[in-house]
């Protein structure tokens, strides 16, 4: 038999400078907390029993909002991914729970007999199953651990607390990771970019992956389209017209046919890796359906090889042929 | 022999789909308990007099949850990500599609 740990609610410096790194990607498999059976204040036998993952951030959010209860917490090895995730991926599951509910010796330890789930830990887990195997009852709790003391009053969720959202602060919140995952990509494509085609070649970079991975998910929900891939063109082109407008007003771009040529090989060569990005966050939220994606990747990865073949043909065509009252 | 004489079905079985998703449906089966409208974060399902009803179909993620959690196998679903880094590195690498975790997104 495990020993039972003890926790707290409070949060200190360390979980803090832990929380920080994992939003900045640092050690992404690093942030556990050791799974077993956890006692937060002074339990009895009749008290509330929660699960969550091993990923110190859920194990975080889960105790800090339990602040001034007595109770248990199961914590579940789900190698250190978030409850959603793993839940999706089958480690925060119905095999689990009763292997670790054994484990722990949990029933002789309590009497009363329900487990509460966090509500996004159902696609790994067949609730009655674990009641037929494990004796124990899952009742679903809130998706938010910050919902649960309301969720307690009555067991009973609201829509509101059974619904994912994704506010600003949550898209926000992303960001770092993804400007940590592209850091080695960008600084050689800054400097090859400043060989290619100067301080505004260095500038497209940079404007692509600003739109890219920082505009892209602050905008999301206000962009029209449904679909990211789309969403991320009309963005990509509003980047390309930035540029074209730079281009104009500091580098003496003047809008002539060749001028003309350059601004819409600039747009397409700039949209498709804006819209890229914008895909790729397709993982991050929590609104996106995989027949959705795969829609999407065959209909617009098309599409933007074409708009990059094209945009490089134009910009050949320009360096190439002497167009009257060049730039 | 006919095969349909070996279920205890209805022949026709109502079948409730879209063109969004792989969700389907089949309220004939619903027993009316409202786990898939407990365990569903877009609110998909919605509880009504005998039967859960189809609320917003388009909302599926294709999470699974509620497949999973039906306890009379009224819900069907092709679960998985949503996650094109997945799919593309998938098709790239010649794997099956990778889920979250240390093989895919992990360093």
């Amino acid at each position: 038999m495990s020993e039972i740990m003890v926790t707290t609610s409070e949060l200190t410096s360390i979980n803090r400078r832990d929380h920080m790194l994992a939003r900045l990607g640092w050690d992404r498999l690093g942030h556990r907390v050791q799974p077993g059976l956890y006692r937060l204040g002074d339990p009895t036998p009749n008290s509330h029993i929660f699960v969550t993952s091993n990923y110190s951030l859920s194990f975080d959010a889960l105790r800090s909002a339990l602040q001034g209860m007595d109770a248990y917490i199961l914590v579940l090895d789900t190698k250190g991914i978030n409850v959603w995730c793993a839940a999706v991926k089958g480690t925060f599951g119905t095999e689990e729970i009763i292997e670790r509910i054994e484990e722990t010796r949990l029933r002789e330890l309590v009497q009363q007999r329900t487990i509460i789930l966090p509500q996004l830990g159902a696609p790994g887990v067949n609730a009655h199953e674990v009641r037929r195997r494990s004796g124990f009852k899952v009742e679903y709790g809130p998706v938010l651990a910050s919902d649960i003391k309301g969720y307690m009053k009555g067991h009973e969720a609201t829509t509101e607390m059974r619904s994912v959202r994704f506010p600003l602060r949550d898209r926000m919140v992303l960001v770092p990771v993804d400007i940590v995952n592209y850091w080695r990509y960008l600084l050689p494509a800054v400097l090859l970019m400043y060989i290619l085609g100067g301080v505004m070649g260095a500038l497209a970079v940079l404007i692509i992956t600003s739109f890219g991975l920082v505009l892209f998910p602050m905008l999301l929900p206000y962009l029209p389209t449904r679909q990211f891939s789309s969403k991320g063109l009309i963005l990509g082109i509003i980047g390309g017209l930035l540029l074209v407008y730079l281009q104009t007003w500091q580098a003496g771009l003047t809008l002539n046919t060749a001028g003309v040529i350059t601004a819409l090989a600039e747009v397409l060569l700039m949209a498709p890796p804006v819209a890229y990005m914008a895909l790729n966050f397709t993982g991050s939220s929590p609104i996106a359906s995989r027949t959705g994606v795969k829609r999407e990747i065959f209909r617009y990865i098309p599409t933007f090889a074409v708009m990059l073949v094209v945009g490089t043909i134009l910009t050949v065509i320009v360096a190439l042929i002497p167009f009257g009252g060049s730039l | 022999m006919n095969l349909m004489q070996i279920t205890d079905e209805p022949v026709s079985l109502e079948i409730i789909t879209n063109k969004m998703n792989t969700l389907r449906y089949y309220p004939q089966r619903c027993i009316n308990c409202g786990m898939c409208t407990k365990v569903c974060p877009h609110g998909v399902f919605a509880t009504d007099d005998a039967k859960v009803k189809v609320a917003d179909h388009t909302g599926c993620i294709e999470c699974g949850a509620c497949k999973l959690n039906c306890p009379a196998a009224a819900i069907e679903v092709d679960s998985g990500v949503g996650c094109a880094a997945a799919m593309i590195r998938a098709a790239l690498t010649g794997k099956k599609e990778p889920v979250c975790g240390p093989d895919c997104c992990g360093t």
